[in-house]
């Protein structure tokens, strides 16, 4: 990867391996438990992963368990679509769940237990 | 700069509704500026009563939201009550200071709900019935066995009362006089109406007053003039409503009653505008949504500059909104010097019809049990018809003034263009029809979109339903919905499967591909059911795909709120044995389940099983000789049975042993949406088989089946297909029709509106008529089967989709720091 990336890497911000690509169904989703709660892992059709807050902005439905479509997740309660890139609920829901830095190099996912994007709360 | 200002005061009901009117004939003619007192955009205040019994929720009546205002450039001020209008400047103020100045001004106040003057009014628990926050004080208050005092008889009261009964309250409703509705029924329709809400529960205190309610801070009892004391836990007043004219006469307007106005709906102060419940005119004032409309329409017309349109007053009906009673009334119902009145009284089929005439005419009108030619007589009421000539049939209704009618649709068939059907929003047949016919329309819900029929109070619902199926004819039954399957094509259901069929297309990304998907891989709608539909026209051959199953399906198991799974074993017939129940209590006490509970479905559920410890269950289930009872699945669901003829002293075949024949022919299959099956041993029918998807009920000779019942959202009763002498052939027929409703339904709807939408003709003519086509349904359902009926439990505590029980990674702290 990039020379910034290996900086931000000495600068002692860390990536956790969490597994590899394979591991997470395309049009999917794995969960990496979190000492602040469960992550959710997605990796859409083309090979593009996303981590978002396994909770639905709406009433804290496991995101990880919905159904994949684009760059979105249905919800499994209540099927309010999320965005996975920025957590937002899809219009005209109103809401947004935090995000997580992830990559992925050579075939191994890689996290950061940073929280993005939106209050946690 | 340039454009005048418009300021609404009140953004319920009668305000909005001109705002509507007005943004259609001129978009942008106003700034405007909407105060509300209420913390919520604009709801529908007549479904106030369904939310409260529950059977609506609170979204679904949400009229204008505040994205609705946003859109189209208002600004709203929601929870800000104004105080004050300053004619000389020409602004308004509210009471938190917000100021805003107006060109011109529309009052939509609405009216106050009258408190009666007694000790202990305004203790804590005693409410009104007039918005949202009256009805969640009421849910608050509910509680099963609970105590409710409704005071008032009259339209409102009656539907808190019926509300808070559904709610598992205790309810008494006191009324001052002898007869309920009095101002809307006649001695007769009020008793009858008074007999069936006590059948359903109710309690009436008549000619009761009440003279003080009990309490120290909250309300404990009621205590009536005569000295009767009862006790209460919620008080309710529904004694009427009168006029919110209060900041209207401060700000010097001329106010009677309510605010009077012209027939321009102006008030004395020609910049300002009123209409709702807060008006008068011509000496009346009006307390149910339509005329308001008809009052918005005027108000939209002169703001938009149009200047044409009069109001000139309106004539009422109304009715009562409680599920499962048909009530309606209009005009001079009681009748009286010059009138006479014809009346039709069926006491058995709890019918009752009054018309009132004058002159040969129509003036008033009561209708009880059914109301099916309300809006007739009150078109004929309106138009002032002579109605000599048909006055010996008026009474049965107009389906029988040509031939003998044929039901409803017959019914509305005769109708005129300009009868009104939806009272509510006033609109006709002929505007219905016309949108049915130029925009193409199928369902209910799109004309409640396109025309607002049938979306305010829905007590027309079943006259548009009747107009559709008229309008459309033979196409209402037989055209599939040309409806698209979801926003990712313009393809329908029918269309989709027929392309799968007659292309061989046995993957979802080549179904995508053939027929040019609009986005690149589909949404949660359209996915699960392709899917389905692949996995029934290629038995055996198409591999499922996991990541287009909903949660459930996919992981066998029902995702709860809290994100936990529930597992119910298959338990054949409902049938069961101590060492299955032992096995049962082992699994449950050893893997910790929270909640184990008997479910309506003759099985018990284990509840609050974390995801990683299904397939361990499922292993110890497995050992027990348990399958999976696919209650999380739209596949086939229970058998419920009854005891029969192997111990009931009724029982006249055994309906344990054919359940659990169907069962074991049955499970494991995929399906459009759940199916559920029933077998009764004699037509006292305890297994309630004539409300499941398939039901068989023994009879001395055999057993007759029946088809397409569904006892939730929509009851419908089934359909009864044919009879026959043995168990084989009810199996025969089983297969014939689930294979039926697999092929031909659309994914997600279940076999009663299947059945309703291609006609019980067509499934006679299929399974009956036709012998060798059902064997031939019923070989492809066997062979089917053949490859679905693989246990997915025990297939994953052997270790398939292991994944899908397994984090990724479980990190710990230390990983972490
Ligand atoms: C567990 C159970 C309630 C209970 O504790 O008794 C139940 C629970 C649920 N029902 Fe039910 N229904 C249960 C019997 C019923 C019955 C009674 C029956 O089957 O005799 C009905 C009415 C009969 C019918 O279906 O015609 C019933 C009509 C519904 C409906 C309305 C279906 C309709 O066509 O209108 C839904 C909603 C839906 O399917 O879309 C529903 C949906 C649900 C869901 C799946 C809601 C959901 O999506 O999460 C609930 C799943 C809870 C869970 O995780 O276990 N449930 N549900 C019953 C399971 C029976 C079983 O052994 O499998
Ligand atoms: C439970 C219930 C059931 C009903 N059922 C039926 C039915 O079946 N059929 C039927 O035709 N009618 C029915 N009605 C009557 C119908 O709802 C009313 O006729 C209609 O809502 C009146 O409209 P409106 O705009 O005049 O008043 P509202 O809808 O009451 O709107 C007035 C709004 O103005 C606000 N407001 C008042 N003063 C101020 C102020 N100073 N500043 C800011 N805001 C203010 C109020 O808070 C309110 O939100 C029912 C009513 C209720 C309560
Ligand atoms: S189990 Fe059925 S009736 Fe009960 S809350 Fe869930 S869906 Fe509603
Ligand atoms: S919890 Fe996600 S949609 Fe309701």
């Amino acid at each position: 990867m990039s020379g910034a990336q290996a900086m931000r890497e000495r600068a002692g911000e860390s990536w956790i391996e969490v597994g590899r690509l394979e591991d997470i169904p395309r049009r999917g989703a794995r969960v990496v438990k979190a000492p602040d709660g469960d992550i959710a892992v997605f990796r859409t059709a083309d090979d593009e992963v996303y981590a978002l807050r396994d909770r639905c902005p709406h009433r804290g439905g496991p995101l990880s368990q919905g159904i994949v479509h684009d760059r979105k997740v249905a919800c499994p309660l209540h099927d309010w679509k999320i965005h996975l890139d920025s957590g937002e609920a899809v219009a005209p829901d109103e809401g947004c769940t935090a995000t997580f830095p992830v990559r992925v190099e050579d075939g191994v996912v890689y996290l950061r237990l940073e929280p993005r994007g939106c209050e946690e709360g | 700069m340039g454009r005048e200002r418009l300021v609404l005061v009140g953004n319920g009901m009668a305000g909005m509704r001109t705002l509507e009117e007005l943004l259609v004939l001129a978009p942008d003619l106003y700034e405007i500026t909407v105060f509300g007192a209420e913390p919520h955009g604009n709801y529908n205040r007549i479904l106030l009563s369904p939310v409260l019994a529950g059977e609506k929720r609170l979204e679904e009546i949400m009229l204008n939201d505040e994205a609705w205002y946003a859109e189209r450039g208002i600004t709203l001020h929601k929870g800000r009550e104004v105080t004050e209008i300053d004619r000389a400047r020409r602004v308004v103020r509210a009471a938190d200071g917000t100021e805003a100045p107006y060109d011109r001004l529309l009052l939509a106040t609405g009216s106050l709900p009258v408190v009666i003057p007694v000790p202990g009014n305004d203790l804590e628990g005693v409410v009104t019935f007039r918005d949202i926050g009256d009805v969640e004080r009421m849910i608050a208050a509910a509680g099963e066995g609970r105590h409710a005092v409704v005071i008032g008889g009259g339209l409102l009261g009656l539907e808190a009362a019926y509300g808070l009964l559904k709610r598992g309250m205790d309810v008494t409703v006191v009324h001052l006089l002898d007869r309920l509705m009095e101002k809307q029924l006649d001695g007769t329709a009020a008793a009858m109406l008074k007999r069936a809400l006590e059948e359903r529960g109710l309690k009436f205190l008549m000619e009761h007053e009440t003279e003080a309610i009990l309490g120290e801070r909250r309300v404990e009892g009621v205590r009536f003039a005569n000295g009767l004391e009862i006790p209460a836990d919620l008080v309710v007043m529904a004694v009427g409503i009168r006029p919110n004219v209060e900041l209207a006469r401060r700000a010097g307007l001329h106010c009677e009653r309510g605010v009077v106005v012209s027939d321009t709906m102006q008030t004395y102060d020609p910049r300002i505008y009123a209409v709702g419940e807060c008006v008068q005119h011509r000496g009346v004032t009006y307390g149910l949504v339509a005329p308001l409309f008809e009052q918005a329409k005027v108000a939209a017309n002169h703001l938009a500059r149009i200047g044409t349109a009069r109001y000139e007053g309106s004539l009422v009906s109304t009715k009562l909104k409680v599920t499962g009673i048909d009530l309606f009334s209009a005009g001079d119902y009681l009748g009286g010097e010059g009138t006479e009145s014809l009346l039709l009284q069926d006491a058995a089929q709890g019918i009752y019809k009054k018309l009132v005439l004058r002159n040969s005419r129509i003036v008033g009108c009561v209708l009880y049990g059914d109301t099916l030619d309300g809006a007739w007589y009150f078109q004929l009421m309106r138009d002032g018809t002579d109605v000599s000539a048909m006055r010996a049939q008026l009474l049965f209704g107009q389906a029988h003034l040509g031939d003998a009618g044929h039901g409803e649709v017959e019914r509305v068939a005769a109708l005129p263009d300009d009868a009104e059907i939806c009272g509510c929003n006033g609109v006709s047949k002929g505007e219905i029809v016309r949108a049915i016919t130029e925009k193409g329309l199928f369902t209910l819900e799109e004309v409640r979109a396109h025309t607002k029929a049938s979306s305010s109070c829905g007590s027309c619902t079943a006259l548009v339903e009747a107009l559709l199926a008229h309008t459309l004819g033979g196409d209402y039954e037989q055209s599939p919905a040309k409806k698209p399957m979801c926003p990712c094509t313009d393809y329908s259901h029918d269309e989709v499967r027929q392309a799968i069929r007659d292309n061989a297309l046995k993957s979802i990304p080549e179904v995508m591909r053939f027929l040019e998907w609009k986005t690149p891989d589909g949404c949660s709608k359209c996915r699960p059911a392709l899917n389905y539909y692949l996995v029934c026209q290629w038995p055996g051959e198409y591999r499922d795909d996991p990541q287009s199953r909903f949660i459930n399906e996919r992981a066998h198991a029902n995702i709860q709120k809290d994100g936990t799974y529930s597992v119910v074993p298959r338990i054949w017939g409902g049938e069961t044995t101590p060492a299955q129940l032992r096995a049962i209590a082992e699994v449950a006490e050893r893997h910790q389940v929270p909640t184990v509970k008997i479910t309506g479905g003759q099985r018990i559920d284990l509840l609050g099983v974390p995801k990683e410890k299904l397939p361990a269950i499922w292993a110890d289930l497995a050992a027990a000789g348990f399958v999976s009872g696919h209650a999380y699945g739209k596949a086939v669901r229970t058998v419920k049975t009854c005891v029969g003829s192997q111990w009931c002293r009724f029982g006249t075949q055994d309906s344990t042993q054919m359940g659990i024949r169907l069962e074991k022919l049955a499970w494991g299959a995929w399906t459009p949406h759940k199916v559920k099956l029933g077998v009764s041993g004699c037509p006292r029918n305890c297994a309630e088989a004539t409300i499941k998807d398939f039901g068989v009920v023994a009879v001395e000779s055999g057993w007759e089946i029946h088809v397409g019942g569904n006892g939730g959202v929509k009851v419908r009763a089934t359909d009864f297909l044919v009879h026959v002498r043995t168990m084989e052939e009810v199996e025969e027929y089983c297969a014939a029709f689930l294979q039926l409703y697999r092929e031909e339904a659309h994914y997600l709807e279940r076999t009663a509106p299947w059945i309703e939408r291609v006609g019980l003709a067509y499934v006679r003519q299929r399974l009956v008529e036709d012998e060798e086509g059902r064997r031939a349904l019923a070989a492809r359902f066997r062979e089917s089967q053949r490859h679905a009926q693989v246990d997915p439990w025990a297939e994953r505590a052997r270790g398939a989709e292991a994944h899908e029980f397994r984090p990724l990674k479980a990190l710990t702290e230390e990983a972490t720091a």
